[in-house]
């Protein structure tokens, strides 16, 4: 399995930052940064990484299985992720995740048929003071308010097609 | 360029490590270089590992992770005659709800946290230094990457810096989200490419920590006020707070105010008045209700219990902590059972699963706290809440169990009369409601 | 000793050494400290906090499965807050647990329900919905099923730590979290169900036992695993003369906990549907049932006409029956039918090294031994594969007390992962490649040397010549096959003065009689131009049998009393756990054979018979209580009884791996269902 030369690249400085014989390391930022050009963690990825790393396969799923992040099934192209923790719950996080639901008709870790879009409810992503906060892939957007994520997807909504 | 400010500053901080927040170009060496920046580096090769570790001592600086530790005193734990090669780790997995400051500081001030690294490198003998990030601050990690990239190139990071002799490499690392990696030895094995499952303490970090190596681990704001700390001198830093609790630290202001934001602030700062004077106020004329002082983790404090000095001794007092920092506030009309709601869930889904009472425990109280907010609690309820509580206090594996009981014990013993007004199906602020959200 | 801490344990006063845990501390003074994840010998978790105890001046309860003695220490187990923790983690672990015990294999054997029994409260205030995943299996061996796992990572720990293999990993995270195997849905693994049997609940339960009986249903006989030479305790546990268990769970044997899929499974070639009941006898190509008696009748006469005109006998015996057994063939063979003609299939070459060491006091390691050495050498043998208890110890020795490990092997080795060092020859050279690790041996405190079929002959002269070169204590193991290689060599089942050996009986053109007991020499043979009437006493129909005159059906190693010697010449003793209708101990049928005859050698009672072993066989005047108790007693490093003519070119391993055991092992369905089997050695 190889990647693109970008991210091979990344991978050989990334194996290269950890102690001689340390590779292991490198299994977490690898994964993740592979999920997001391959779109999920798929077998193939676990057992490319864990040759990479020098690990079992094994070991690369139980790292795969803990990390809320990591997903075994691609999300959506914009995979938005609103935060209901307490900073953004007291000013409208509940709401806005509920909003976001119902304008995707979708549930949590769910994707549109076109699989553009996807839903995660997450948790406090560190936006507390600028609540209530949602991330688009790994964009961070605060203050949103229903009105103004209706705009943010339609705009992409119009990207899409 | 500098990014839009966040947030308004206020006339009432004291900007020392956010001195440089909202200067155009805040993140680039040059500008760093232009506001004496590494001046403290130049001082700390003048000065012995000792003396570097006595002025911080001097400081009084305690960590700003959470736990508030002394950070002279960890920095001489670490034996830095020991020939194995020794690390410095950052912890910018910044994930405690409420807490924001880190993000700022690595994105307004990079290269003060790589001279904080720098001269905590002098300190124990350490010439290499991590950046944990986590995994949703991606474009902080490409940022700091770029100033890292930008120190290099101008002989900031790497062999011999500026002539000095001193050599020093730092590389950052992604998490994947994980809450739990926010625990240090957590951190250090999901560093080494494992689930971030806590480790035995003793060896503590300083001693063997990651890779088995002596490693002096801390949070992002605790280096970044190294510099100024060496730059002016540790007692100058100390002055700025209260006796035993030196200098400033950010302040994460959320919930209901009219300027949520974060503040840097002298330690013993009043509560009340971060509230009302520097975050100004609660809208609507509402009245405050309550404050987590510093982070959900915090045992709650009522709006009476807020009229004291924001430090480390005063909060331990009022029988809360000081924290990361992350102040939630809220008003008269919050349901204060909806909000422990979201703050177990929160607990039960980062429970890493690997001690009995806190797997168990935070999934029980999720369990029955939903239940219970939905108008199907019974009164026994009430009492089992606070049990499940203590039941898992002091108890677990590390602190995250501890994390989920504070609350869940502090809310429950101080407002009784909230969850007692469930029973009948309602909320005094009609917020009880089918919860439609994912149960993680 | 002055060096002692002395601590307070529940008003106790109590003396340890320093570094010991709590838990183990008051384990020793007889105060019990509750715990699920704690397990002598892996490491250490402290994850299920079932051990918090109070010590005083501690800010809160402490966990005695990692916390050291201290001097002065004052530590109660008994207080309410103590009892108040323990009753919390119980209701918290019930949480999510099925309660499934009246269907729960585990049932009156689970920790679980002994600790919730103790110290648990008595109704639980957990009314919500329960967290389920269905079960799953993983193997013909392991199925798991995941709600009523405590997370207790013994079985991740036995894996990875004990077994050196590391199949299963934790999946998940929180109150999800689970135990996962190496390939996704299954499992690619030794199948030594390790971590079935260290499972404190029914979470892991085995292909053979699972709904098979309640426990308290069962008898439980400690016998010696009948496969490979290692001589593993396996308690079998037996219901209505049916065996359905195999474990080591009292940790009793030489192997303590350690069984392979061998020891804990494939019992059950026993009540194999293909296993013989009745004598047969060949008539024209095919075989009738007769009787004991007539049976006895016809080989009497054969054996008496043979004699009577001088003829010629040739004695086969088994790798798997009893000294006893052995002995009295072997007796029988010289003194009533007067021949020399007797052997063995030899799979090592103890009767050299037993030479070379001759009436050396310390020179024979016992597997205890390997668990102490401080570097051990491996030559020309695929442990794992082939002595899986002699790999455990090893592995455990380096994990405990960082043993030096050497290999010299033709491929690849389990020993490879924590080898001071490991040398590839080609099959042949591994004598040649011992000088290249000279000086690293020669460096070391002591040496233990186990060496297979690859050394033989005058090589076992020069390996013994170049471990006394050493200058260091060395000891030494031949490594040999099965259950009782080594009881068949020194009980005298070898050819002695002018007798011929196992080849050259199965040649011979005038043989007349060829009497085989347990074994099948004919496996892959056809005994042409032998004129010879061939008696067989075993437990299937075999290549041997088929080409047999006469077949007695054998009761197997399960079915009798008294004992065999291991690999490092550890006696120990078998017992009877099942009955198999229609068959007879072997000693019995050579009893009865002479009686027929009226050519006695003896009484066959096996208990006389050992006597006379004792007397007898040089190096097997053990004590008796040791065997009576269930125990292990190493022979002398002293020839046996028979000077043997060494015939290196027949000695060879018949490289039984973890899932074959020569002809035996076929017969095992558990054996032949794994789809890890046939293994490989040196295998990759
Ligand atoms: C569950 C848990 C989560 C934590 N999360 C963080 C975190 O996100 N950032 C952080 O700096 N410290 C966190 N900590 C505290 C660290 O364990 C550690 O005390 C701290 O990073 C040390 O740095 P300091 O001395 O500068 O505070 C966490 C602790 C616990 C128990
Ligand atoms: S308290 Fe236990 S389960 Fe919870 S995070 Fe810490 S170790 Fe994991
Ligand atoms: S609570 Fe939503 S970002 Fe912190």
């Amino acid at each position: 399995m190889t990647f693109s030369p970008e991210l091979e690249a990344r991978f050989s400085k990334m194996l290269e930052s950890y102690p001689p014989g340390r590779q292991r390391s490198a299994v977490v930022p690898m994964l993740i940064y592979a999920q997001d050009e391959v779109g999920s963690i798929t077998s193939e990825l676990v057992a490319e990484v864990a040759k990479r790393c020098g690990v079992t396969p094994l070991q690369v799923e139980e790292v795969v299985g803990y990390y809320s992040m990591l997903h075994r099934k691609p999300m959506g192209k914009y995979h938005v992720q609103v935060c209901t923790n307490i900073s953004c719950l007291l000013v409208g996080g509940e709401e806005l995740y509920e909003h976001t639901c119902k304008k995707l008709g979708l549930g949590n870790k769910e994707v549109t048929a076109d699989g553009q879009f996807s839903i995660e409810e997450v948790e406090c992503m560190g936006a507390c003071s600028w609540a209530p906060a949602i991330q688009i892939n790994y964009d961070f957007h605060h203050h949103v308010t229903p009105e103004k994520l209706d705009q943010l997807l339609d705009a992409l909504k119009k990207k899409a097609n | 360029m500098a990014r839009k400010l966040f947030n308004e500053p206020s006339p009432l901080e004291v900007k020392v490590i956010s001195k440089r927040f909202g200067i155009d170009n805040s993140e680039s060496l040059d500008t760093y270089l232009g506001t004496d920046g590494m001046k403290a580096f130049w001082k700390a090769r003048e000065m012995s590992p000792e003396q570097i570790v006595d002025e911080v001592k001097a400081s009084g600086l305690r960590g700003r992770g959470g736990a508030g530790f002394p950070s002279g005193l960890k920095w001489s734990f670490v034996p830095r005659t020991n020939p194995k090669p020794k690390y410095i780790v950052v912890n910018a997995d910044e994930s405690e709800p409420g807490t924001c400051k880190d993000r700022l500081l690595m994105e307004y001030d990079p290269h003060q946290l790589i001279e904080g690294m720098l001269i905590a490198g002098m300190a124990v003998d350490s010439h290499k230094g991590y950046i944990y990030i986590r995994g949703e601050y991606r474009y902080l990690i490409d940022h700091m990457d770029r100033a890292i990239a930008e120190a290099y190139a101008k002989g900031w990071l790497g062999k011999n810096i500026q002539g000095s002799g001193f050599d020093f490499d730092i590389y950052t690392h992604s998490g994947a989200g994980a809450y739990e990696c926010g625990e240090e030895t957590a951190l250090l094995d999901s560093l080494e490419g494992k689930r971030g499952i806590p480790r035995l303490k003793p060896p503590f970090p300083a001693v063997a920590g990651a890779w088995a190596c002596p490693t002096l681990l801390s949070n992002v704001e605790t280096f970044s006020a190294v510099p100024a700390i060496i730059r002016d001198g540790g007692p100058a830093y100390a002055a700025l707070g209260t006796p035993k609790n030196g200098g400033t630290r950010m302040v994460c202001v959320s919930g209901h105010v009219n300027k949520p934001g974060v503040y840097e602030l002298p330690l013993g700062f009043n509560l009340l008045r971060v509230v009302n004077e520097v975050a100004g106020g609660i809208p609507n004329g509402k009245k405050l209700k309550a404050v987590i002082p510093g982070g959900s983790s915090c045992p709650v404090l009522k709006a009476d219990e807020c009229d004291i000095p924001g430090d480390y001794d005063s909060l331990a007092k009022a029988k809360s902590m000081l924290g990361s920092g992350g102040m939630v506030v809220m008003d008269e009309d919050t349901c204060m059972v909806r909000a422990l709601v979201r703050i177990i869930r929160f607990y039960a889904h980062e429970s890493c699963g690997w001690c009995i009472p806190c797997r168990e425990g935070t999934t029980w109280l999720r369990k029955i706290l939903m239940r219970f907010h939905d108008g199907r609690g019974v009164r026994s309820d009430i009492d089992l809440i606070g049990d499940l509580g203590k039941g898992m206090l002091g108890r677990t594996f590390c602190a995250l169990g501890d994390a989920a009981a504070m609350p869940t014990i502090s809310f429950v013993e101080k407002f009784r009369d909230e969850f007692e007004a469930h029973l009948d199906g309602s909320c005094p602020h009609g917020k009880a409601h089918e919860l439609v959200l994912s149960s993680h | 000793m002055s060096d002692l801490v002395t601590l307070t344990i529940d008003g106790k006063t109590v003396k340890a050494a320093p570094g010991t845990l709590l838990i183990d501390a008051a384990k020793a003074s007889g105060i019990e400290i509750p715990a699920f994840c704690y397990y002598e010998g892996l490491t250490l978790q402290a994850a299920c906090r079932m051990c918090l105890v109070e010590i005083e001046k501690a800010p809160k309860l402490m966990v005695g499965c990692t916390t050291p003695v201290a001097e002065g220490m004052v530590v109660h187990t008994d207080s309410p807050a103590v009892a108040q923790a323990r009753k919390g983690t119980l209701e918290f672990l019930l949480t999510n647990h099925p309660l499934d015990c009246p269907v729960c294999d585990k049932g009156g054997e689970c920790e679980l329900q002994d600790m919730v029994f103790r110290y648990g409260a008595g109704e639980s205030r957990f009314t919500e919905v329960k967290h389920h995943v269905d079960e799953k299996q993983w193997s013909p061996v392991v199925f798991y099923d995941g709600p009523r796992c405590i997370l207790c990572y013994r079985c991740v720990r036995i894996c990875n730590e004990g077994m050196g293999v590391g199949a299963l990993g934790i999946g998940n995270r929180g109150v999800i979290s689970e135990i996962i195997p190496n390939k996704s849905d299954h499992l690619e693994c030794d199948e030594c169900g390790a971590c079935i049997d260290i499972c404190p609940v029914g979470a892991l339960t085995s292909g053979t036992y699972r709904y098979q009986t309640r426990p308290w249903e069962m008898q439980h006989v400690g016998t010696i695993c009948t496969h490979c030479s290692n001589g593993c305790k396996t308690t079998l546990g037996v219901r209505d003369g049916v065996i359905i268990r195999g474990n080591n769970r009292d940790r009793s044997g030489i192997n303590d906990e350690f069984l392979c899929i061998k020891g804990r499974y494939a019992f059950d070639f026993v009540h194999s549907q293909e296993r013989l009941q009745s004598p047969l006898r060949k008539v024209g190509d095919k075989f009738e049932e007769i009787s004991w008696s007539e049976a006895l009748e016809v080989i009497s006469g054969k054996f008496k006409a043979a004699l009577d005109r001088g003829g010629k006998f040739g004695v086969i015996g088994s790798n798997h029956t009893t000294n006893e057994e052995n002995f009295y063939l072997q007796k029988f063979a010289r003194e009533a039918l007067g021949t020399e003609n007797i052997d063995h299939h030899r799979t090592g070459d103890v009767a050299t090294l037993l030479d070379a060491l001759s009436g050396k006091q310390d020179v024979l390691a016992t597997v205890a031994d390997l668990y102490k050495a401080k570097a051990v050498l491996v030559i020309g043998s695929d442990l794992a594969q082939q002595h899986p208890l002699l790999s455990f110890q090893i592995r455990a020795d380096y994990r405990h007390h960082q043993a030096h490990v050497y290999a010299v092997t033709a491929g690849p080795v389990r020993e490879d992962n924590y080898a001071a060092k490991s040398v590839r020859v080609t099959e042949g050279g591994e004598l040649a490649a011992l000088d290249g690790l000279r000086d690293l041996l020669a460096a070391e405190g002591d040496l233990t040397i186990l060496f297979g079929d690859a050394i033989k002959g005058e090589a076992v002269g020069k390996l013994v010549a170049f471990g006394d070169s050493l200058g260091i204590p060395v000891k030494y193991v031949c490594l040999v096959d099965y259950s009782n290689s080594r009881g068949a060599y020194d009980m005298g089942l070898v050819p002695g003065p002018g007798g011929m050996a196992y080849d050259q009986m199965l040649a011979s053109p005038d043989l007349d009689v060829l009497w085989v007991v347990g074994a099948n020499p004919l496996k892959n043979r056809a005994l042409v131009g032998s004129k010879a009437f061939v008696v067989l006493q075993d437990l299937f129909m075999t290549e041997t049998a088929r080409q047999a005159d006469l077949i007695l059906p054998a009761a197997s190693a399960y079915e009798k009393n008294g004992t065999v010697t291991n690999v490092t010449g550890e006696v120990q003793r078998v017992k009877t756990a099942a009955k198999v209708m229609g068959t007879k101990t072997d000693l019995e049928i050579i009893g009865l054979i002479g009686k027929e005859m009226g050519l006695s050698v003896g009484i066959w009672k096996q208990e006389k018979v050992f006597d006379e072993i004792r007397q007898k066989v040089r190096g097997y005047n053990v004590p008796v209580p040791v065997l009576t108790t269930g125990g292990a007693a190493q022979t002398a490093a002293v020839n046996g009884r028979v000077p043997a003519t060494v015939r290196p070119e027949l000695i060879r391993s018949s490289r039984d791996t973890l899932f074959t055991s020569g002809t035996l092992g076929r017969y095992s369905k558990m054996l032949s269902s794994v789809m890890e089997g046939p293994g490989k050695i040196f295998g990759e």
